[in-house]
């Protein structure tokens, strides 16, 4: 048993330090580190700087451009870019679609999306919920039917992050309602800008707009949109959700989010004193590390357990559910560190060229907001009850 | 033992939910959080009209006389609408410390308005280092002839954005921290060197920072006697904890019927998500920490009007610490439960959350209230 990393993976380490110290722009980590908003803009000057390095496709094979890291390096690069303040990379399209249309796409498709996913060309974003298909995804109805060289699809699509920035998006859609559920589904490539697709905004309990609706109207999507065989798309879908979940734990996530936690409770006094030097308060602070710390070394076993290849299995959902839960916690504790002043919303202090004074911290402001939305931790990407359904099935075989 | 309210009290809670119910929709809030106000004057006239902000008053001040009981009534009715009228900061704290501490003269003054609806007050208790100590004050009011000149900030005063009159504590003496040297101020909104930094607050109310840059004020202004506002202001933060389990406990049970509603007619994987056990069981946690709650917000409500006793300490703190925890409980496994729609703005689910969240974060959270009745243990 060996606990360090080795000598090449220490250089590694420090040539991506290197680079970040280097490239990643200040006034970015400056967002990420305080919770502030980031642009579209920021996403994609950041992506450039990545991609011009050749590290933006951590997961693809080197031959369409990727990096193909070892797990113990992309974790290194997760931990490290989280510690710097890198924003995570949005994953619709180079760590969600890509890797489907590798796996499965023709090759038309890899020469016309891939590089464009590379360069930013293409912002995707992903068609799967439904209103009525949540945590039962594939009880899916938007249709898709054939039309000569189309499919005309119509229905409904919703939870879709970021769509408003998106010209791309992939959707799961019915192709086959005789059949049971899971095998009529295909997997369809759309344009964003085709007549009859209409994007409507949510407006999230922060009063964000991260997530959308989608609308389908006789939308016509020519069939050299179709991924892979028609009515295999569950496969397909099944595929990109393992990529999903690795990662969801957000482990070097939670690492900066706990340091924020402790400069704050620095910074904020209780009884005249540092809050953090309250025996309570620090307690909770330690316990939440403690559960940080043995949820990274789970991580790191998953990924020591596929350094040879191969995806992780239903252990990711373990740490998907512990993940989320210690990010919660750290975000409850960071509401609490502020005490009365969790209740004011002060939106403009979250913008970064807020010239003010701060009414109280100058971190205070994404707090509250950021507690209330990251409720959605436990819910996206598989809900938790659905992780543990998982779990239950695959490991213990109930 | 009967826990029921008597005749009256159910009356007067009916006369709350019925306003609620006509004046309230969810629809109807959002309007009124986002009206320069910030809240529905014309339903807050409506609870003057009905005598509702005159409740907790003694009757020979123009009051109803009404005891914790009735404010609660009052309070619960509120929070199952989601009110955001400034009831809790205008007539418990600042009519009550009025109340509780002024003079004749100031009675006369500002009760009558108060109980009437037609004067606002809020109070400034709290300071950016504070946390919830509120004997940690460090604004100072200097002796200036027969008067005073008050420096200082205060923090989160809800409500404050639209007050009349705002009941400010200031030190006259001591360090802070000290319970001895406390004193508590009138301040009329219009006072000159008063600035307020208006905001919204996460929950769809409004509040403010108040700076009090040499703000000049004469004899009248002191509230209660000089250097002797902790207990006075402990006493009445007391009731005002009594009447927020009141909102929270209204505010809960919404949130659950919410919850619960959804269970039955949400469907995935062919049946409703409350056949599953695992929500099930959840959905009877909620229901169990509503209980408590409930529990906690009787008991509280029974010792709010009593001389002031650790006993009444230790019921008060155990009672905010349920509430704190119940509802942060209620209102996460709630948006769980309902997934993705349990976190959006147009769905009233997220509301109640936001909420019963930040009723921890008023008046001391769950945290706070353990410590203290950890330091009661006998």
């Amino acid at each position: 048993m060996n606990l360090n990393y080795t000598a090449e993976e220490l250089a590694f380490r420090d040539e991506v330090r290197a680079f970040l110290d280097e490239k990643l722009p200040a006034d970015i980590a400056a967002k990420v580190k305080g919770f502030r908003r980031l642009s579209k803009e920021d996403h994609q000057r950041w992506q450039k700087i990545l991609n011009e390095q050749g590290w933006y496709a951590t997961h693809w094979p080197e031959e369409y451009g990727g990096v193909n890291w070892s797990p113990v390096q992309k974790h290194i690069w997760d931990e490290e870019s989280s510690r710097y303040g890198a924003p995570r990379s949005v994953p619709f399209g180079v760590n969600m679609v890509a890797p489907v249309i590798i796996k499965f796409g023709t090759e038309e498709q890899k020469q016309r999306y891939l590089p464009r996913i590379l360069t930013g060309e293409d912002w995707w974003c992903q068609g799967y919920s439904e209103p009525g298909a949540g945590s039962d995804l594939a009880s899916l109805k938007t249709r898709a039917v054939r039309d000569g060289d189309h499919y005309i699809v119509n229905g409904q699509k919703t939870w879709t992050t970021l769509g408003q920035h998106a010209n791309m998006i992939f959707c799961l859609v019915r192709t086959n309602t005789e059949v049971k559920a899971q095998e009529g589904i295909s997997f369809l490539l759309m344009d964003m800008d085709t007549p009859g697709i209409t994007v409507r905004p949510i407006i999230t309990l922060d009063g964000e707009h991260e997530v959308n609706e989608v609308f389908f109207e006789d939308v016509k999507v020519p069939v050299e949109n179709l991924v892979g065989e028609e009515d295999k798309g569950w496969t397909y879908a099944k595929y990109l959700l393992t990529y999903e979940r690795t990662g969801l734990a957000g482990i070097g996530i939670s690492k900066a989010a706990l340091q924020h936690l402790k400069e704050l409770a620095t910074r904020r006094t209780k009884n005249g004193r540092p809050l953090i030097e309250d025996a309570s308060f620090s307690q909770r602070i330690a316990k939440v590390e403690i559960d940080l710390m043995a949820a990274s070394i789970s991580n790191l076993r998953i990924i020591a357990s596929v350094e040879g290849g191969g995806m992780p299995g239903a252990e990711s959902s373990m740490l998907k559910v512990r993940g989320t839960e210690i990010r919660q916690t750290i975000n409850d504790l960071a509401r609490r560190a502020i005490g009365p002043y969790a209740i004011p919303f002060v939106e403009e202090e979250m913008d970064l060229d807020y010239d003010g004074d701060f009414l109280s911290d100058e971190n205070a402001a994404p707090v509250t907001p950021q507690y209330f939305n990251n409720r959605k931790l436990s819910i996206f990407g598989g809900s938790n009850e659905i992780q543990k359904n998982i779990v239950s099935k695959m490991i213990l075989g109930l | 033992m009967d826990f029921r309210l008597n005749e009256e009290q159910q009356m007067l809670q009916d006369t709350v939910a019925r306003l609620v119910r006509g004046e309230y929709s969810f629809e109807k809030r959002l309007e009124y959080s986002e009206s320069e106000l910030g809240f529905s004057a014309d339903f807050w006239k409506q609870l003057g009209e009905l005598g509702l902000t005159a409740v907790p008053f003694p009757e020979e001040l123009g009051g109803f006389g009404g005891t914790g009981v009735e404010v609660q009534s009052v309070m619960t009715e509120l929070g199952r609408g989601l009110c955001i009228e400034p009831y809790l900061q205008s007539v418990v704290l600042g009519g009550g410390l009025i109340s509780q501490a002024g003079n004749s003269e100031q009675h006369e003054q500002w009760l009558g308005g108060i109980a009437s609806g037609e004067t606002r007050a809020a109070v400034g208790l709290q300071e950016p280092q504070s946390f919830y100590d509120l004997n940690d004050v460090e604004a100072r009011a200097e002796k200036s002839g027969d008067g005073y000149v008050l420096n200082g900030r205060k923090a989160v005063v809800i409500g404050g954005h639209c007050a009349d009159v705002l009941v400010v504590s200031a030190r006259t003496s001591g360090n802070s921290r000290d319970a001895d040297g406390i004193s508590l101020f009138l301040i009329s909104a219009d006072a000159e060197g008063l600035e307020h930094r208006t905001y919204p607050t996460i929950d769809g109310s409004r509040g403010c920072d108040l700076f009090l840059n040499n703000v000049k004020l004469g004899p009248g202004a002191l509230l209660g006697e000089e250097g002797k506002a902790a207990e006075v202001i402990e006493y009445q933060a007391g009731r005002a904890i009594s009447a927020l389990c009141g909102e929270a406990v209204g505010a809960m049970e919404v949130a659950c019927d919410l919850t619960l509603e959804y269970l039955k007619q949400r469907k995935q994987f062919g049946v409703p998500i409350g056949k599953f056990q695992v929500l099930q069981h959840r959905m009877v946690d909620m229901m169990s920490e509503l209980e408590q709650a409930r529990s906690m917000a009787i008991l509280a409500a029974s010792v709010a009007d009593e001389p002031q006793s650790d006993e009444r300490r230790r019921i008060l703190a155990a009672a905010k610490n349920v509430i704190g925890r119940s509802g942060q409980f209620i209102s996460e496994q709630g948006i769980q439960s309902h997934g993705g729609i349990g976190m959006t703005w147009e769905y009233n689910f997220a509301h109640y959350a936001k909420r019963l969240v930040m009723i921890n974060h008023q008046l001391g959270d769950d945290d706070f209230h353990l410590e203290r009745f950890a330091a009661l243990l006998k």
